[in-house]
């Protein structure tokens, strides 16, 4: 009995859709135009979520001056579930039922990279927003995609080149155990020994994300006896590492540099746990003074009395170089938009961010500062922003890891 | 390595293995008494954090001093106590008679919900809550410092098993529980009032739960994840001491601790699988853990299955044709998405139907069905990117590898029974996902490998769409014809009696390790059809949640049955697909439709499908019915006198008991 009221929906379903489908297609040509996007809004959502906020945000700025192409400029807003299996479903959704003209998003390496290779695919545009994988733009880089958040390569390099100059030989590494945490770690080691042939590593600990065992690591890496250490704990493993670290001595007189931890998704939980003088790469969205910016801080905070997040700052570019892309290209073709896309200039509310075209990731670029302890908060302080292009992959070698 | 290092990581591992042991408590508690699988253990220690990270922090901003905290971590574990009791009073209470493990579905949809709901009154970010006033500086051991709160966590374990001992040893409600875990039935008989006794466990166990999380916050923050992270770890370390053992848990926690202090200066990367690994060996070594003792009078799963699978009558027969007909006919009727869902059914579909081969006919309960999905779709997978072989020829690379897999995972397990087989099937499971994601160069490690897709000749939709159908089906009927073929009836006699199997000729083992070879080929033809479907794979194929998916479509379409799972496989891919671009609530929603069908269907869709038929049978003729009735799905006699009468005899004679209410 369930098994016949199954394929009766699935043929009313089916029935519908076609009747609706026509429909559809008349749609297109003046109806909104339709980007999908899809992020892990409920398995992440602490980034996420305000994340979301900003592109409402910025899609209501958009279409309150008319929209883009004389059309409304629509988000269709997904759950990708986290995985691969659910994302590329998801995504299927959004180009067959919907008719996005490009898809957006995706939070977690492997589902930008699940998604990335549906779009090459189905040679649909793909603009991966927050997954820091440098795969996406090296080695399973394809020509469908964009990446716009400055990638775990791009953002290593950045803390190398702040600490390069400290007279440090002896690091030690912390790492979650997957791609994000081992690619640092490999990225790290790399440069470090470019700009320090004398450094060494002495340690190296890769607890499981989300299961950090803090006491037993710190004790692990106190007793290397390291001068520098290079964190890429994030998350719900930061405050315990942080903790724990603070209680047994393991960051006193020595260098830390740290990756993500300057953005205000973990500085507010940090809180007053907030180490003095790490080296980060963050965000420092309340003392950011381009007008620019501060215009967008203060409608993100009238409209959802709460503070932005990198998240929001992320959400806000996207939705708003998704716009530029379009309204430069004049249609919505793929092609078209991939040739405009490829080395275009965009002058954000961060100052001006390219999409470089030989690997198709951005210049969007990251503050680095020291951490610091404002009240009972989290805060970073000489901080300076470093330009993405300034530290992108070189140029030969992205000719010979790319395939396209 | 000096001694100060090795005793700071050795009183490091104590404190890790003392929390661990608090949580594991209270699940083996629930266990022993209620033979409930519960996978709300996990979300009631979150919910014990973030009670804790609350309400402690307002008491210190009232009178910041130790009293505010420790009472403060009384409260959080008292309110998540009471939150068991209403989980045990609203839900588990009315499914007590379902088949066993049919509570672990409730228990799962349990695990949904609170994740919504913690979101939504928590908020999305991690709190961190406050230290603990009085402990908050170090203290100074052989030169070292030592955080202070450690200490009181170090003795905090043993503190919990002296008070259970107490609790266990010296008091009514304890001398109840023990004879509840050693015979429940028996308890039941001799005028227990076994609610209450329910009860109390439930909530002493959520009691733990919740303490276990709130002494967790002056450690590390309350985050919407940490329900997930722990619960597999708390099922090892009751399994590695033995099912309902509370000294077992301690001893296993205890280890597992200073492994882990211990294993990752050899290892680094090694916390990813060392506890599985540990739980693999233990198995293999003693079948029922460390202090455990063979189950109880009514093994788990035998209660779970009545009698034989009825063949198909006319009827179910037009059913089936029809569905597939149907099936066939689609890609006339939907469109391209429609398609892709359904594709993606009709391989979820072939997962649990094979899964419920190796649970429904053989009596195995598997925990660990993602292993032969995942090698499957590893297997097609690199083969078609190491060796670039094209669909035709990596596709039945599937089967094969997850066959092998089988085989090698199913002849440790064959040995054991009940929920540590399940356990030892979760173990390998975690211990092949701990391989494909570390093993970088090979199978890509979690950004897994991508641009797998099918033959040009097959990627349009709709010809990938036949192909599935075509494998689905012919893989399904093969499976349908083993059950009714001698194989599937030795099988089955294996699962109703072992012993009498065993005296009759059937070499048991042989017959389940064959069905584990059968079961873990079709699961793998699942997975080398859902990689070229996705043209993606990655770890998460391995991962625990595709194994409680499996399950739960089992579940939800009826254990008794013979096509439950498929529909099962169709209602749960359906339900998520139609609720997820919904809603965020989605999880709540999914949740919610799982515990609402779990309460109105207790013997799953079909299996009310089934009760539906015989009771219009029964309106036709009252003796045919109670002719029928041994076949029949549901009835499972629970009359104090019939089970006091099946525990005696299965006291005297281990597993009789299935066998005498047959014959």
């Amino acid at each position: 009995m369930a098994e016949q009221r199954v394929s009766r929906r699935a043929i009313l379903g089916g029935l519908a859709a076609g009747i609706a489908a026509p429909h559809i297609a008349r749609a297109q040509g003046q109806g909104p135009i339709k980007i999908g996007e899809l992020n892990s809004y409920t398995r992440l959502a602490a980034f996420c979520i305000p994340y979301r906020n900003a592109m409402l945000l910025a899609l209501d700025e958009i279409n309150g001056k008319g929209g883009v192409l004389g059309r409304k400029l629509e988000f269709v807003i997904r759950d990708d579930g986290g995985t691969t299996g659910d994302a590329t479903r998801v995504a299927e959704e959004l180009v067959t039922r919907e008719n996005v003209s490009m898809l957006a998003g995706t939070f977690l390496s492997n589902v930008g990279l699940a998604v990335a290779d549906y779009a090459n695919q189905r040679k649909m545009l793909f603009l991966a927003s927050e997954p820091l994988s440098d795969a996406i733009t090296m080695a399973q880089g394809n020509r469908y995609t964009f990446r716009v958040r400055p990638s775990t390569y791009m953002q290593t390099r950045m803390l190398v080149e702040a600490v390069k100059d400290k007279p440090v030989h002896r690091w030690a590494i912390v790492c979650p155990n997957y791609e994000y945490g081992q690619s640092a770690a490999a990225n790290f080691k790399r440069l470090i020994k470019e700009v320090n042939p004398k450094a060494e590593i002495v340690a190296e600990q890769y607890p499981a994300l989300g299961r950090v065992d803090a006491g037993a690591t710190v004790n692990a890496l106190a007793q290397a006896r390291p001068e520098g250490i290079f964190n890429a704990l994030f998350g719900p493993d930061l405050p315990p590492f942080v903790r724990e670290g603070n209680t047994r001595g393991l960051f006193e007189g020595k260098t830390v540099a740290s990756l993500l931890t300057g953005e205000p998704e973990y500085l507010l939980t940090l809180g007053e746990e907030t180490p003095e003088g790490w080296i980060v790469t963050g965000y420092p969205w309340d003392q950011i003074e381009l007008p620019q910016h501060k215009a967008f801080v203060q409608a993100y905070r009238a409209r959802f009395n709460d503070t932005p997040r990198l998240g929001s700052l992320l959400g806000y570019i996207v939705v708003y170089m998704v716009r530029d892309l379009i309204a430069k290209t004049g249609s919505l073709d793929t092609e078209k938009m991939i040739a405009t896309f490829e080395d275009m200039a965009f002058d954000t509310i961060i100052g001006p961010v390219t999409m470089r075209g030989i690997d198709h990731q951005s210049t969007h670029g990251a503050w680095v500062g020291e951490t610091t302890l404002k009240g009972r908060q989290g805060a970073m302080k000489n901080w300076r922003y470093v330009d993405g292009a300034t530290v992108m992959f070189p140029e030969a070698e992205v000719r010979a890891v790319r395939k396209a | 390595m000096d001694l100060s290092f090795v005793v700071i990581q050795i009183l490091t591992g104590l404190a890790s293995a003392s929390s661990l042991f608090i949580i594991a408590s209270g699940l083996t508690l629930v266990f022993g008494v209620t033979r409930i699988v519960n996978f709300a253990h996990g979300s009631l220690y979150m919910l014990g954090a973030y009670f804790a990270a609350t309400i402690i922090s307002r008491l210190l901003d009232l009178h910041y001093g130790p009293v505010s905290f420790w009472c403060g971590v009384l409260l959080a574990a008292l309110g998540v106590g009471a939150l068991g009791v209403v989980m045990e009073v609203v839900l588990l209470r009315r499914i007590y008679r379902a088949p066993e493990l049919f509570q672990l579905l409730a228990t799962f949809g349990v695990v949904l919900i609170v994740q919504d709901v913690v979101l939504k009154v928590f908020g999305p970010q991690d709190i961190l809550g406050p230290r603990a006033p009085g402990l908050r500086a170090p203290v100074e051991i052989l030169g070292r410092r030592f955080p202070s709160y450690e200490l009181v966590m170090i003795a905090a374990g043993p503190t919990v098993l002296g008070l259970l001992w107490l609790l266990l040893r010296k008091t009514r409600f304890g001398v109840l529980v023990r004879a509840a875990t050693q015979d429940r039935e028996m308890v039941g008989a001799l005028g227990v009032n076994q609610r209450l006794l329910f009860t109390g466990t439930l909530f002493l166990g959520a009691f733990l739960a919740g303490l276990g999380g709130a002494l967790q916050i002056p450690k590390s923050p309350a985050t919407p994840r940490m329900d997930l992270d722990i619960i597999a770890e708390a099922f090892v370390v009751t399994v590695i001491g033995g099912m309902g053992s509370i000294p077992g848990a301690f001893l296993a926690a205890i280890m597992i601790g200073q492994l882990q202090a211990f294993g990752i200066l050899i290892f680094p990367k090694v916390t990813l699988v060392l506890v599985f690994l540990l739980m693999a060996l233990v198995l293999v070594v003693r079948p029922y853990g460390l202090l455990g003792r063979p189950e109880g009078p009514a093994p788990a799963h035998a209660a779970a299955f009545n009698g034989a699978p009825r063949p198909w009558g006319p009827t179910e027969r037009r059913i089936a044709l029809g569905t597939v007909a149907a099936l066939a006919l689609l890609p006339l009727a939907g469109d391209a998405y429609l398609l892709k869902v359904a594709t993606e059914i009709l391989i979820l579909g072939l997962l649990a139907f094979s899964l419920h081969f190796l649970v429904g006919t053989g009596g195995l309960v598997s925990f660990g069905h993602a292993a032969y999905f995942g090698l499957g779709a590893y297997g097609a997978a690199l083969a078609c990117k190491h060796l670039s072989l094209p669909m035709e020829l990596a596709l039945p690379l599937a089967p094969i590898a997850a066959a092998l897999g089988a085989a090698v995972v199913g002849f440790f397990v064959v040995r054991l029974s009940g929920i540590y087989l399940a356990m030892l099937t979760l173990a390998a499971a975690q211990i092949l996902y701990a391989v494909a994601f570390q093993w970088v160069e090979v199978t890509g490690g979690d950004n897994g490998l991508v641009g797998i897709w099918p033959s040009s000749w097959a990627s349009d939709r709709t010809i990938y769409y036949y192909l599935t159908l075509a494998f689905s089906v012919a893989a399904i009927a093969a499976l349908r014809h083993a059950i009714y073929a001698p194989f599937g009836y030795s099988l089955r006699a294996t699962r109703d009696s072992e012993l009498r199997a065993d005296a009759i000729g059937i070499d048991v083992r042989q017959q389940r390790w064959l069905s584990f070879i059968l079961a873990g080929s079709a699961a793998g033809l699942a997975g080398g059809l859902y990689v070229f479907l996705k043209g993606s794979i990655d770890p998460s194929a391995l991962g625990i949640p595709v194994s409680v998916d499996a399950l739960t479509m089992l579940l939800l379409g009826g254990l008794q049955t013979v096509m439950g799972p498929v529909v099962g496989a169709a209602v749960l891919h359906g339900l998520k697909d139609q609720i997820m671009p919904l809603t965020d609530l989605w999880r709540l929603f999914l949740g919610c439709s799982i515990i609402v069908l779990v309460l109105l269907f207790p013997n799953g869709l079909v299996g009310a499908y089934e009760a539906l038929r015989l009771s219009s049978t029964a309106t036709k003729g009252a003796a045919s019915a109670r002719r029928r009735e041994p076949d029949g799905a549901q009835s499972r006699p629970r009359a104090p006198l019939e089970a006091l009468a099946r525990s005696r005899a299965s006291g005297a004679g281990g597993e009789t008991s299935k066998a005498d209410e047959t014959v």
